[in-house]
């Protein structure tokens, strides 16, 4: 067990709280600088693949897992991203702009969506952002003008400082990068007076106001910075994946991206990006089971949604706080050998909460 | 009554048919502790409510350091210098102590959200005086033990001590307890009486409370408002209040009512 000795507020303002942070994280950049290096074509595109998803779980957790508002419609930002990334790419707007285009459009969306957020909570939020997303889906499919239609748009490479980022190692870094940038966006949110403001709205919206937090404002906002990051992360993804189709931002994309972030971890910066690595690396698996499996279970249409809904299941019923959770778990028993107890991690029975100013 | 901190006139409230305060004034001096006390269903706490905001009174206004709250929207009580408690603790519960203190600087925010982004010098010396604050309430409340700990698992006296720490550290001038006694033991009242009275006096904050226990009522107020079925029964010192006639009938009911409850045989063993 570590303990630390505090002398300086700093000390808990820092991202790297103590030596071991600073280790681990500095290793973990020097792999990931390394990777292209180190390992294969083929997964080096799933890596890209799962810092893609990352940034779009950052944005979700942010919302779902920090500001406590659920949306079942994630994809359609995700959409609005990519075709705003590939229609600026096709007029040969630099990257950088046309990225931020994509985030700035998004977050122009998200607040929209945002307005029925301030009014109602709960499922009700959630079936408010699941029509929202099929709005954008249908949307995509029939402007077909600027869109293409459900024929799909081709995307072209990214277009840097004059080079063309078209092999996969350039575009690997410029994902790194992004992803760098946007994680550490949100966790210097998270450690200052807005993201306390949005665990406060979180965990009591009536004494979230009396703290004085404006309650709509910061509902709107959370809903922007969300849709920004799943902006980013769809114009990325246009760009990996070369072609965008209306279909590739459909409801089930959505339930994807909800699952990534309750598996990683709600209310965990770290359950994002292990619920993309999740999400990336289960079909793989799955496949490589499929030869070892029986063919009428192993060719059985569908397989991997069964799979998904056992593990979403397991997952809701025997560790809610996710793959982050488990690890804290882990970690914490690896430190107090021989003395973890069974019920550390148990949630007390939370006293009973005000419902009459609900 | 020219240093009148916060007066109510003439409030009533409506909610359908129910009238829940009805025609209640008063005023809070600067620096004084004013308790609302009466039975259960009063109107205490919709009072509270009204001055923070979250109602709107039916008829008549409130106004905190002569300006009329009727036009200030909830969130901006709190700037106004009011911080209130909650009567079943309302803090945030998956947060750290020190995270919840934090959350009351709120509306001494100094810094905007690009500067947060980026985590300028700007935003980490905020963040360091807001922290430095904090501190300050946390010494003040002797809450060191409890600064790393997460909320959900401090037990149920911590808490009113934690939500109440929260309330100070917006600096308030006017600070609005809704039971602060209730669920806490003897000691832990006694502890309460010590730190109202040291939010009076050393910090010089204006408090107004609602509070069942008589004992911690008289111990710490100034002035005392009964109330009882939305309205005012009486007003003055705690034991004026005690003594008042209406009090002693709204707690425990008139002779007539002690009589009409008797049996019917009893009434003829003793006439």
């Amino acid at each position: 067990m570590r303990f630390i000795f505090k002398t300086d507020y700093d000390q808990d303002i820092r991202l790297a709280k103590h030596g071991g942070h600073v280790f681990w994280y500095g290793l973990l950049m020097v792999l990931l600088l390394t990777a292209p290096w180190l390992i294969e074509e083929y997964w080096l595109a799933q890596l890209t693949f799962v810092m893609i998803y990352s940034i779009v779980g950052l944005g979700l957790m942010l919302l779902a897992g920090f500001t406590g508002l659920f949306s079942i419609g994630h994809a359609a930002f995700l959409g609005v991203g990519a075709y705003t990334e590939a229609v600026l790419a096709a007029q040969g707007w630099p990257f950088p702009l046309s990225l931020a285009m994509s985030a700035g459009l998004s977050a122009a969306v998200g607040a929209i969506v945002g307005l029925p957020a301030l009014r109602v909570k709960g499922i009700y939020l959630g079936i408010a952002t699941l029509s929202f997303g099929f709005i954008v889906e249908e949307g995509l499919a029939r402007w077909e003008s600027v869109t293409g239609g459900n024929a799909g748009k081709h995307v072209k490479a990214i277009e840097l400082l004059g080079y063309e980022a078209s092999s996969n190692e350039a575009f690997y870094w410029i994902c790194l990068v992004v992803t760098v940038v946007c994680t550490l966006a949100v966790l210097n949110l998270l450690r200052s007076a807005t993201g306390r403001a949005f665990v406060a709205i979180r965990d009591s919206e009536i004494s979230a106001q009396s703290m004085g937090i404006h309650l709509a404002r910061y509902k709107t906002l959370s809903f922007m910075i969300s849709a920004a990051l799943a902006g980013i992360g769809g114009a990325l993804y246009a760009h990996k994946l070369q072609f965008i189709s209306p279909d590739q931002f459909n409801f089930l994309q959505s339930i994807d991206l909800l699952l990534m972030v309750v598996i990683g971890g709600l209310g965990s910066i770290h359950g994002a990006f292990l619920g993309a690595l999740f999400l990336i690396t289960m079909p793989q698996l799955i496949s490589l089971g499929k030869d070892y499996l029986p063919d009428a279970i192993g060719q059985a249409p569908g397989l991997q949604a069964v799979v998904y809904g056992l593990v979403l299941i397991g997952f809701v019923m025997f560790e809610p706080m996710g793959l982050y959770g488990r690890w804290l778990k882990i970690r914490t028993w690896f430190q107090l050998f021989p003395f973890y107890r069974k019920g550390m991690f148990k949630r007390q029975k939370s006293f009973q909460k005000s419902d009459r100013l609900k | 009554m020219s240093d009148a901190l916060l007066s109510a006139h003439n409030l009533s409230v409506r909610f359908g048919g129910v009238l829940a305060v009805n025609n209640v004034s008063f005023d809070v001096q600067r620096g004084e502790v004013f308790t609302l006390i009466g039975p259960n269903g009063a109107g205490k706490t919709t009072v509270f409510n009204l001055i923070s905001g979250i109602y709107t009174p039916t008829a008549g206004h409130i106004t905190y350091n002569g300006q009329q709250m009727a036009s200030v929207p909830p969130h901006a009580v709190a700037g106004l210098g009011i911080a209130r408690t909650f009567q079943n603790i309302e803090l945030f519960e998956h947060a750290t102590v020190l995270q919840n203190l934090l959350i009351g600087r709120h509306t001494h925010r100094q810094t905007g959200l690009w500067q947060e982004m980026f985590f300028t010098p700007q935003t980490r010396a905020a963040e360091i005086a807001a922290r430095e604050k904090v501190e300050h309430v946390i010494d003040f409340l002797d809450l060191q033990h409890h600064r790393d700990s997460m909320v959900a698992g401090l037990p149920y006296g911590v808490r009113k001590v934690v939500e109440m720490a929260r309330a100070l550290c917006t600096e308030p001038q006017l600070l609005l307890l809704d039971e602060p006694s209730s669920g806490l033991n003897v000691e832990e009242t006694d502890d309460m009486a010590f730190w109202i009275a040291d939010i009076k006096n050393v910090l010089g904050i204006t408090v107004l409370m609602v509070e069942h226990d008589m004992s911690l009522v008289s111990k710490v107020s100034d002035r005392v408002l009964a109330m009882s079925q939305g309205e005012v029964l009486a007003m003055g010192t705690p034991s004026e209040v005690q003594s008042h006639p209406g009090v002693i009938e709204a707690y425990l009911g008139t002779i007539d009512d002690v009589s009409s409850l008797r049996r019917d045989h009893a009434k003829e063993q003793h006439p």
